[in-house]
């Protein structure tokens, strides 16, 4: 009962928040200088005054902002994201066709990040000051600050160029053809190089944090006191210690879920990878305000979600949550 | 009547054979796969209503044209076996092939030459290819008479590459908007090569067309067009053989290593027509930049040589006027400026402009496109320091993004900027804009930006855009771009070091003046 009302409430809450998302956003678009028939022109080397009008009048951009809001605000609630000025194609099926790819490289990135990154934090916290420990922290450094088209760059030339082991770019070889089997494992192939950039990032921040609230909860009374009782180390690490050492890895998993399209602008342009943020990349850049506005809305919707899955799962994690509320 | 083609089939075989130069000794073979690699993504597949690399290099394979034109700027039959121009130069009559068809099996006939020139003047951006065009009659399925208000020889180039594209009008003459048209991104034509799919932003798959009306071709089954968001990972793959060929390659760094590579061609040929040119561009509006002598001493100013072969690895050339050094109206004798700060310095003094107590006379600021860096924000850079030497101090203005740049320039709001701007083959298309009085139109990217006005080149122009005699209209040309460079609206920079990258077992690469955006028809993989 309990849990079913927090999740009614926290539905109205989600809506009431995409409402806000797509006005806002919408705002914030309209004021950026320029606008499609700009674009359009630009793309096609020139244009008349006519044509930039007419242009102005198919998409509806001669009429006031908050006419222009209206209409978009009322067709989005009935499911209807328009159609791209720049491609001349409904939004729901460009963000549908990408939505996928990206998923996919982020779900990878993370549960990549996630599983390596926690055990990387948890071997530095064993001896904080040892070599392991001081191996950890730089490496973590190191991969959370490069830039990340140049690690990814550093990748390509060496795991697509110096050791052709892999592809360079796309998701799958349109050249092949391979059946169905033939064409997953091409994208596992493909999706190698792109999901260890990305998750070469991610995996810093989880090393750096399992490492540092371990060593916070390693430090507490009731492992002294698990200790003291005689508990086996090992059992102290994983039942005791990593349990509560968790929940914030937990907390950031969730926030970068949720900010997945931003995240992977670079790594899908470094990799050609076909995905939403390269998609929200251009589309901003050809003001193209339905598409963008599209990814934002699925991003927001997004952000939602990870949000109700991650208090899910600390409820799991951590039983004071049930009971609380 | 005066000939201008051969009426007899073989002309046919001649017009295939255009880039005979190139064709190698051995045998074309039949078969494969050309992977084509680019930065350029397609809005959609129509070339009448879309201007652009990105649709006019598949636009070309899906839709013949009524001429195409071979690497020695000479017109050649395509669609059109051969044609005729009247006495008087206002009309030209095309006698098409009698076995052309769309790739949805129905007759390519001059109903479909008349709906697509219709179409091109309606919503095409270069409004001048087709503005003197007073009808299209139709005496019989196979004729084709175009009539002009006055003589149009800009009608040739303007009948070729991706200009004037043969559209069904069984398809596209159904209502719709053709703007909009549901058919631009699942096109139907008569060229080499079918429509197969689309994906926009990630790739285009184009292949063989088994009734195409040239026997024996294409030689290729299949043209794959991939996306690529990355300039150098798109070189990596060239290179390894991940991509078969990279038109429209930029970038100076890789164009050098590309050239250094064992298992890749590169070449500048195919770009003479597009001309596209790197220039500074001034607002003779602004309280300076209004006096010839301001505008001349920046031009003696800058050094183009340090540019080209400093700034770009001596992988671009040197642009010195309105229209491009591979035209056949190409100004050699019109003023170079070759750097020569001195003079610089004393057309200033003379202005009036003279130093005050920081050493500076006054100050500008400068505008270029984002996302060329090294082309624009580079030569910006560049261009800094450069006319500090002179006694102008300049701002460097960065814009975000394409938008914000164009609102800038096209509003008149702005004291010089970079621009890249392309020729597209005949003057009268992509050269008269620059430099009419009524074309300084705000709000249009451009447009005549510079607001530069002088009655006399507005003459001469439109002479030479009705000039049918060749060497007359060469000389008209001479003499506009003289005045033009003299008065020195625009400081002409370099040309875009458009370079194509292609694997070694390509035979017939496109060498034509208008490289990929032309039918590949001829290329084959060895």
């Amino acid at each position: 009962m309990n849990m079913a009302w927090m999740v009614v409430r926290r539905l109205f809450h989600a809506f009431v928040l995409v409402l806000a998302v797509l006005v806002l956003n919408f705002l914030l678009i309209h004021l950026a200088p320029g606008d499609p028939a700009d674009v359009i022109a630009g793309e096609m080397g020139g244009a008349t005054e006519e044509m930039l009008a007419d242009i102005r009048k198919t998409y509806g951009l001669d009429k006031p902002i908050y006419v222009q809001l209206g209409v978009y605000l009322e067709r989005a609630l009935q499911g209807d994201l328009g159609q791209s000025f720049f491609y001349n194609a409904p939004v729901l099926d460009l963000v549908a066709g990408r939505a996928g790819a990206t998923i996919l490289l982020v779900v990878t990135a993370l549960l990549f990040a996630i599983a390596v990154g926690t055990l990387l934090g948890v071997l530095a916290s064993h001896k904080p000051k040892g070599i392991v420990s001081g191996l950890v922290t730089l490496v973590s450094v190191v991969g959370y600050s490069a830039p990340i088209f140049w690690t990814g760059l550093m990748l390509v030339i060496l795991f697509a160029w110096v050791i052709p082991i892999f592809p360079i770019a796309n998701m799958f070889d349109i050249t092949k053809d391979t059946g169905f089997f033939g064409f997953i494992l091409d994208v596992l192939h493909h999706l190698v190089l792109p999901a260890l950039t990305l998750g070469i990032v991610y995996l810093a921040q989880y090393a750096r944090l399992t490492r540092a609230s371990m060593l916070e909860i390693l430090g507490s009374d009731y492992i002294r006191t698990a200790r003291a009782k005689g508990v086996a180390e090992t059992k102290v690490y994983t039942h005791h210690a990593l349990r509560n050492a968790i929940l914030p890895v937990v907390t950031i998993a969730g926030l970068q879920f949720g900010s997945i399209v931003s995240g992977a602008v670079l790594v899908e342009t470094v990799f050609s990878w076909p995905g939403l943020g390269t998609l929200a990349f251009e589309s901003i850049l050809a003001r193209d305000y339905p598409t963008v506005l599209g990814i934002l809305f699925f991003s927001s919707v997004l952000v939602i979600i990870a949000n109700l899955i991650t208090d899910l799962v600390y409820r799991i994690v951590d039983p004071r949550i049930r009971t609380g509320g | 009547m005066r000939k201008f083609g051969i009426m007899v089939a073989t002309a046919a075989m001649m017009a295939t054979a255009g880039s005979s130069a190139f064709v190698q000794a051995d045998e074309p073979k039949s078969g494969g796969t050309l992977v084509v690699g680019t930065t350029q993504k397609a809005r959609h597949l129509n070339p009448a209503v879309q201007s652009g690399i990105a649709t006019a290099v598949p636009g070309t394979q899906i839709f013949a044209t009524p001429l195409r034109f071979n690497e020695n700027w000479e017109a050649q039959p395509y669609l059109a076996e051969s044609w005729t121009v009247s006495d008087d130069g206002k009309s030209i009559t095309l006698n098409l092939r009698k076995n052309a068809k769309f790739h949805d099996g129905k007759p390519v006939t001059s109903e479909d030459v008349a709906f697509s020139l219709q179409t091109v003047k309606d919503n095409h951006p270069f409004k001048s290819m087709f503005a003197p065009v007073t009808s299209v009659d139709t005496p019989d399925a196979h004729t084709a008479v175009i009539n002009f208000e006055k003589p149009h020889p800009a009608a040739f180039l303007a009948m070729s590459s991706a200009l004037l594209p043969i559209i069904p009008k069984h398809v596209y003459g159904d209502g719709q908007d053709a703007k909009s048209h549901p058919a631009n991104s699942a096109p139907v034509g008569s060229g080499p090569f079918k429509f197969s799919e689309f994906k926009p932003g990630e790739y285009i798959i184009l292949e063989k067309n088994p009734d195409y009306f040239i026997e024996g071709r294409p030689y290729l089954d299949k043209i794959i067009i991939k996306n690529y968001k990355d300039p150098t990972s798109l070189a990596l793959a060239v290179d390894k053989g991940e991509v078969n060929m990279y038109p429209f390659l930029a970038t100076t760094k890789d164009i050098a290593r590309l050239k250094k590579s064992d298992n890749v061609i590169v070449t500048d040929r195919g770009y003479e027509a597009v001309g596209p040119v790197n220039w500074l561009e001034f607002n003779t509006k602004n309280e300076y930049l209004k006096d010839k002598r301001v505008r001349q001493a920046i031009a003696y100013a800058l050094d183009r040589d340090f540019i080209v072969n400093a700034l770009h690895g001596g992988q671009s050339k040197a642009a010195t006027g309105p229209i491009v050094p591979g035209s056949p109206f190409y100004a050699a004798n019109a003023n170079k400026y070759d750097l020569d700060l001195d003079k610089a310095n004393a057309l200033l003094d003379e202005a009036g402009f003279k130093r005050g107590d920081d050493d500076m006379r006054f100050k500008l600021t400068i505008d270029y496109i984002p996302n060329a860096a090294e082309l624009q924000k580079g030569v910006a850079e560049y261009l800094k320091p450069q006319l500090k030497k002179v006694g102008i101090d300049v701002e460097l203005r960065a814009s975000p993004d394409f938008p914000t740049w164009a609102k800038r320039v096209s509003g008149h709001e702005f004291d010089m900027s970079m621009d890249i701007v392309f020729n597209w083959g005949d003057p009268v298309i992509g050269v008269h804009r620059t430099y009419l009085c009524d074309n300084i139109k705000k709000g249009v990217i451009w447009s005549n930006t510079q607001s530069y006005c002088n009655e006399e080149v507005d003459a001469l122009l439109a002479a030479a855009g009705s000039e049918l005699d060749q060497a007359k209209r060469i000389e008209l040309y001479n003499k506009a771009q003289e005045i033009i460079v003299d008065e020195a609206p625009i400081a002409y920079i370099n040309m875009l070091p458009y370079h194509t990258a292609h694997a070694k077992n390509i035979g017939n690469p496109p060498m034509t003046i208008w490289g990929t955006m032309a039918p590949m028809d001829e290329i084959y993989l060895k």
